[in-house]
């Protein structure tokens, strides 16, 4: 019991995230190399068929309460420090993305205990968890330790890939209790779902997604043009959206779409860590971009250093040639 | 309303970063601060509930180079107060600003009572854990990330606020006031405000400045190792005149069959 | 004599001095009405140098030199405006003779070289409105209304013509030829009356008929005068007198410091400004020469002024009334009202309307102060924002580090001094555009190549240049602007050099007329086509061979017409051998590439049909067999190199800065050797 390694699976509308998986495999290399246990905490309300995903893990402890149905920061929190306290696991890992934002910090402030955001890496050196984490926004790196044990890591996007967590087997599942507070002063009310109609691009083969490069709304017939002669769609980075020249529902990244099409192409997009998290899969990766230094020529399979206005229309006439040659 | 808004200096990354002689921290020369994104969006939505619902805003800020420049530019775009903790250390992380905000909130006259305190949900320098939910913890008040849009009751007791999830998704929920909100962007972009009038609050308003509390959070995370990024792989790039990329474009689509 | 008719028992003088004197009281009131308007402006000093003022009113009105600008409306006016001078003459002896008819006071139509001159001009002055009207009505050129107004006045001035004529063509009737004055177009028609029966008869009547009608039309004229557009007749010759001397590139400032900046209240312009608004004919050449109307975007110099004066004359009354009352609301927001801020943000600050005005109309100095407010609500586009904040934070709009400012440099096979730590002749305030643009940074380094073969001692302050803040200035960032000016004062001030010169003539622009402590004090300071210029004229530049291009060679409106620098890079072409062919609009009519006034920050507005700096380009095309486009600015390379592309014109027409020109005929390619002056040739 004591002295495990624990996941914190993120749970959210009857899914278990992606990031949990890569999560699951990060954590049971450690607990490997620490000769430890690899144990999941699945916090929800009727969810305990999710489990069976987990089967990376040697065990799951299922935590069942009607305030976890729809999760806030404090519920999350709240079960998962009474857990912690009661447990004392090694180390937790914690997903980080929207869903489970701020529970991480909350855990460790309640707790007296160290948190450690953004990594990328946890090695295991003398016995001791180091943490290679990301910082700036990708500019700098830093390599951390925890003061005390346990610590509480959230873990970013990228550190392992996701199917090395899944195996086909079920854990053994074991049920927990915890005490929620009666009237808890956050209460979630409702979803807002995004403007139903259009495209879901996270069904679409190929992706022109623009971001401030495209430097207008006027221009945005660029990329919609090139989208059209490849038979696909267009999505954007937040900046993207948050002017409006295109809706929610176009968002890929953090906040947005995870999008995995067979062809990605990023027109004037810089490649900050929260549109990456949301692209990174992609089958082939072209960027165009006029600074050659741009984070996204480092995840690109092949780029362009240019000018997005000048380079889509060439290429879109191309594509368009190209397309009658072999028809006709 | 009162509404408190904690700003943050964060390393400005328009400036190259480079690792300071001791191998673990950033060096000082060739760094410039500037105010943390979210942290800008927490001052429009504190400034656009103020016009919805009247009330005072009030900025707090540690002390920091070009801090200042930030907080009469908060002024001069309808904040009513200005406040500057001074004396801390240098180097501080964010759980431990995080906590001298908390001490400074809960024993300073001039900043109580908030009804509510807001702060960006997240900094590019959280290396220890966010702000909003120190602050939430260490005041003992209800606490909600990511929030991008905010409703105040009529009775002022209450709030509705709206989280993002993924996929554009978004949640909405209802907090006791008073509480901590961490924004993750305001309903309207950060307003302009020209320069003339930030040197006019420059010369109209007087920054309030209050003693960093004695009592420090202890440390919990040491940085073994500051590193710059390895970059894993780069992409081939593609060169010459537009219409010859345009062509080995077409080249490489051909040969996965996209085109 | 005329008023000698009585009617009944009124007798004809007491007759005319009635309407005369309602004329005139008409004409006054209303004329006080307009200064009484006036005065509600901002009060600003317009008397200074009058020798100056003296010589404009002479040069501009007497010399009508800018109606000329437009030949085909131009001779019709001036002829016309003399017309009208001499009228002014004649019908004044005309109604004090009719009004004190015992007084014998002489007339100009006894004056024996006089009449015959009024005689004349009034066919000459009809001729003008013919063609004036043709042009007008037929024609109609843009910017140009037909208005009842407009109709009105051609008719006022044609009859007056008729009825002089004809009053004197009756006159002279019965007069025996010969005898008395050379008139001839009265004495033609006095022969055509003479010789019908009836009109020979009623000669006198007839007579004493047209001169009632010419001077009652008169009168009326005198009184409409002041509520039309021809109200510029009178205020003309003071908006002319009142304009201003200082340099266009000087932008007026702050009234006071700490004042708020801008103006958008009646109250608020100035009283200049205002009268703007009053003088303003009405004729369209400022459209007619703006580069964003011509393009079908909403910019409309003549429209905005037309707005002022609507918004000065509807709600001026009420703030004359209110001037006890309590001020504040009653004047609907001009902004958002009559002027939409399209029409606003589209001006690039060419200073072409400004230019053409005849009557010299501040369309600038309205629009910056419109903008100023605009800028001063927040209410400005998000692309401007971005570039505003950038330049306050990092000194350039590109968003990049200062220290990033030197890094053309490291091209170079040398390091060009570093004037914060020693001393040079000249000074090279780059500008951000030479140093930060990607596609510039190579000419940047041509050129300093070419001053090094030129053994110019020249330095630069690396990190320490930042924006100069003129186009901060014409967006309305006026506190920018003080800031910027500020931080670069100080660091000009510890800099030790003699003379200053820029590659960007809104960098020159600013620093030789806005910046009170160089040009003006010990640093004079040029656009480097005059240093070019000189180099190649004492020899210090040698041409290594001449280029075979035919070129054409486009002004920068910040070098010429705001600064009247048109000889220098031709003298620069000139050396280097081209064979240049002028565009239609070149000199100071070139036509705006439509990057300044902070429109490269912008977003598009409106749906344009076109870009002027597509415009442009099709128009360099279009000079037989021209090759090459020259510039001497950046932002006019980079809006043409995009305008090539997006018309298509990139393999017929290639444009070039005339350093990379200077650089190739001195043999510089670039990282090839440099030598001052070609080595001699072995015996």
């Amino acid at each position: 019991m004591a002295g495990n390694i624990w996941v914190l699976a993120e749970q959210w509308r009857g899914q278990v995230s992606e990031l949990t998986y890569e999560v699951l495999a990060l954590g049971s290399e450690v607990a490997t190399a620490l000769g430890l246990k690899l144990q999941v905490v699945l916090l929800g309300h009727k969810v305990k068929s999710l489990a069976d995903t987990l089967g990376k893990a040697d065990s799951v402890l299922y935590v069942d309460h009607p305030a976890l149905e729809e999760p806030t920061a404090e519920t999350q929190s709240s079960a998962l420090a009474q857990l912690v306290k009661e447990l004392q696991p090694q180390s937790v890992l914690i997903p980080l993305t929207n869903i489970t934002l701020g529970v991480g910090t909350l855990v460790s402030a309640q707790l007296q205990l160290p948190g450690i955001n953004f990594c990328r890496d946890l090695r295991v050196v003398d016995g001791r968890l180091q943490a290679h984490c990301v910082l700036y926004g990708g500019k700098m790196e830093v390599l951390v330790t925890a003061l005390r044990e346990p610590a509480i890591l959230g873990i970013s996007p990228g550190a392992r890939p996701a199917e090395k967590g899944r195996v086909a087997q079920a854990p053994a599942v074991e049920e927990v209790t915890v005490t929620l507070p009666e009237a808890p002063p956050v209460r979630f009310k409702k979803y807002i779902e995004p403007e139903a109609g259009g495209v879901d691009i996270t069904k679409q083969d190929v992706l022109v997604a623009v971001g401030r490069g495209i430097q207008g709304q006027d221009n945005m017939t660029l990329a919609e043009e090139l989208a059209q002669a490849l038979g696909g769609a267009v999505c954007g980075s937040r900046p993207v959206i948050d002017q409006g020249w295109l809706p929610l529902a176009r968002q890929v990244g953090k906040s947005g779409l995870t999008v995995k099409p067979k062809l990605y192409l990023a027109a004037g997009i810089s490649g900050a860590p929260e549109h990456v998290e949301g692209m990174k899969n992609a089958d082939l990766i072209i960027a165009v971009n006029t600074d050659p230094q741009a984070p996204i020529f480092n995840l690109a399979h092949y780029g362009i250093a240019g000018d997005v206005l000048e380079i889509l229309p060439v290429l879109t006439q191309e594509v368009r040639k190209t397309i009658l040659k072999k028809a006709g | 309303m009162n509404i408190l808004v904690l700003l943050r200096m964060v390393a400005d990354v328009v400036e190259e970063l480079e690792i300071a002689a001791d191998g673990k921290s950033l060096a000082l020369e060739s760094l410039r601060m500037i105010l943390s994104e979210s942290d800008g969006h927490a001052l429009e939505e504190a400034l656009l509930l103020k016009e919805r619902y009247g009330g005072q805003v009030t900025v707090v800020a540690l002390d920091a180079p070009e801090v200042d420049d930030v907080l009469f530019a908060s002024l001069a775009k309808g904040a009513d107060r200005a406040t500057k903790v001074t004396g801390a250390e240098t180097g501080l992380t964010s759980r431990g600003m995080a906590h001298i905000f908390s001490q400074v909130i809960a024993t300073a006259a001039s900043l109580k009572p908030a009804d509510l305190i807001l702060t960006g949900t997240q900094a590019i320098d959280d290396l220890d854990g966010l702000v909003a939910p120190l602050v939430a913890h260490f005041l003992r008040l209800p606490f909600v990330p990511i929030v991008v849009q905010v409703a105040v009751e009529k009775s002022g007791s209450m709030a509705t606020v709206v989280k993002e999830y993924p996929g554009g998704v978004r949640g909405e929920f209802e907090v006791r006031l008073p509480a901590v909100l961490g924004i993750q962007a305001a309903e309207k972009p950060p307003r302009y405000v020209p320069v003339a009038k930030v040197r006019a609050a420059a010369k109209a308003h007087k920054i309030e400045c209050l003693p960093v509390p004695s009592q420090l959070e202890p440390l919990f995370v040491e940085v073994l190792q500051m590193m710059k990024p390895e970059v894993a792989g780069h992409a081939e790039m593609l060169e010459g005149p537009a219409e010859k990329i345009a062509g080995k474009v077409c080249e490489i689509l051909a040969a996965r069959g996209l085109v | 004599m005329p008023t000698s008719v009585n009617l009944g028992p009124v007798p004809g003088w007491a007759i005319l001095w009635l309407v005369f004197l309602v004329a005139v009281g008409l004409f006054a009131w209303r004329v006080v009405f307009l200064l009484r308007l006036l005065r509600l402006g901002q009060p600003e000093n317009r008397l200074d140098h009058i020798p100056a003022r003296l010589r404009r009113l002479l040069v501009y009105v007497f010399g009508q030199l800018r109606l000329l600008d437009e030949p085909l409306v131009g001779i019709p006016h001036v002829l016309i405006f003399y017309g009208f001078v001499v009228f002014l003459m004649a019908t004044t002896g005309m109604i004090l003779q009719g009004l004190l008819p015992g007084l014998r006071i002489p007339t100009v139509e006894q004056s024996r070289y006089l009449a015959p001159v009024v005689d004349i001009f009034a066919v000459l002055v009809l001729g003008g409105l013919a063609v004036s009207s043709f042009r007008r009505f037929v024609l109609r050129p843009a910017g140009l209304q037909l208005t009842v107004d407009a109709t009105l006045v051609n008719v006022l001035i044609a009859s007056l013509m008729v009825t002089y004529l004809l009053a004197e063509g009756f006159r002279l009737v019965g007069q025996s030829a010969g005898a008395g004055l050379w008139l001839p177009v009265g004495s033609w028609l006095a022969g055509l009356f003479q010789s019908s029966a009836p009109l020979r008869a009623g000669a006198l009547t007839f007579h004493r008929l047209f001169w009632w009608m010419h001077v009652l039309i008169v009168l009326f004229f005198l009184a409409y005068l002041p509520y039309s557009k021809h109200l510029h007749l009178l205020a003309a010759p003071f908006s002319v007198f009142f304009s201003r001397l200082d340099p266009p590139g000087r932008l007026p400032g702050l009234a006071r410091e700490g004042s708020r900046p801008g103006a958008e209240r009646l109250e608020e312009f100035t009283w200049r400004q205002l009268l703007s608004a009053l003088a303003c004919a009405e004729c369209g050449r400022c459209e007619r020469v703006c580069p964003s109307n011509q393009c079908g975007e909403p910019c409309s110099p003549r429209q905005l002024i037309h707005n002022l004066k609507e918004q000065l004359l509807r709600y001026g009354p009420a703030l004359l009334a209110k001037a006890r009352a309590a001020p504040g609301d009653g004047e609907p927001a001009l902004i958002g009202g009559l002027i939409a801020p399209a029409e606003l943000w589209t001006c690039t600050t060419c200073l072409a309307c400004v230019d053409r005005c005849p009557v010299f109309n501040e369309h600038l100095s309205i629009t910056v102060d419109l903008r100023r407010r605009l800028l001063e609500r927040g209410e400005i586009d998000r692309r401007l924002e971005e570039a505003l904040r950038n330049l306050t934070r990092y000194g350039n709009s590109f968003g990049q580090s200062e220290r990033k400012r030197a890094v053309w440099t490291q091209g170079l096979d040398f390091k060009p001094k570093d004037v914060r730590k020693e001393p040079a002749e000249w000074l090279w305030y780059q500008g951000e555009y030479a140093c930060y643009h990607p596609a510039l940074q190579g000419m940047t380094r041509s050129l300093a190549r070419v001053l090094r073969a030129a053994e110019l001692d020249f330095g630069i302050l690396y990190e320490a240049e930042r924006n100069s803040g003129n186009d901060a200035r014409r967006v309305g960032e006026e506190g920018l602007f003080e800031l910027l000016r500020e931080k670069n004062a100080a660091t000009l001030q510890s800099a030790r050099f003699n003379n200053l010169f820029s590659t960007d003539p809104h960098v020159y622009n600013t620093l030789k007329n806005e910046y009170p402590d160089l040009n003006h004090g010990r640093h004079p300071v040029y656009h480097y086509t005059e240093l070019l210029a000189d180099l190649f004229e004492r020899g210090r530049l040698k041409v290594a061979h001449k280029l075979p291009y035919r070129v054409t060679y486009h002004d920068p409106c910040y070098l010429g017409r705001y600064n009247g620098v048109y000889q220098a890079p031709r003298a620069v072409l000139k050396a280097l051998g081209v064979d240049l062919k002028e565009m239609p609009r070149s000199h100071r009519n070139s036509f705006c590439c439509g990057g300044g006034g902070g429109r490269v920050w912008m977003e598009e507005i409106g749906e344009p049909h076109s870009r002027p700096s597509e415009s442009r380009v099709r128009e360099a095309a279009g000079v037989d067999g021209v090759q090459t486009l020259v510039v001497a600015c950046p932002k006019d390379y980079v809006m043409f190199s995009d305008a090539l592309k997006t018309t298509g014109l990139e393999g017929r027409l290639a444009v070039k800065d005339l350093t990379e020109l200077v650089a190739e005929a001195l043999g510089l390619e670039s990282g090839a050797p440099v030598s001052a002056t070609p080595k001699p040739q072995a015996a």
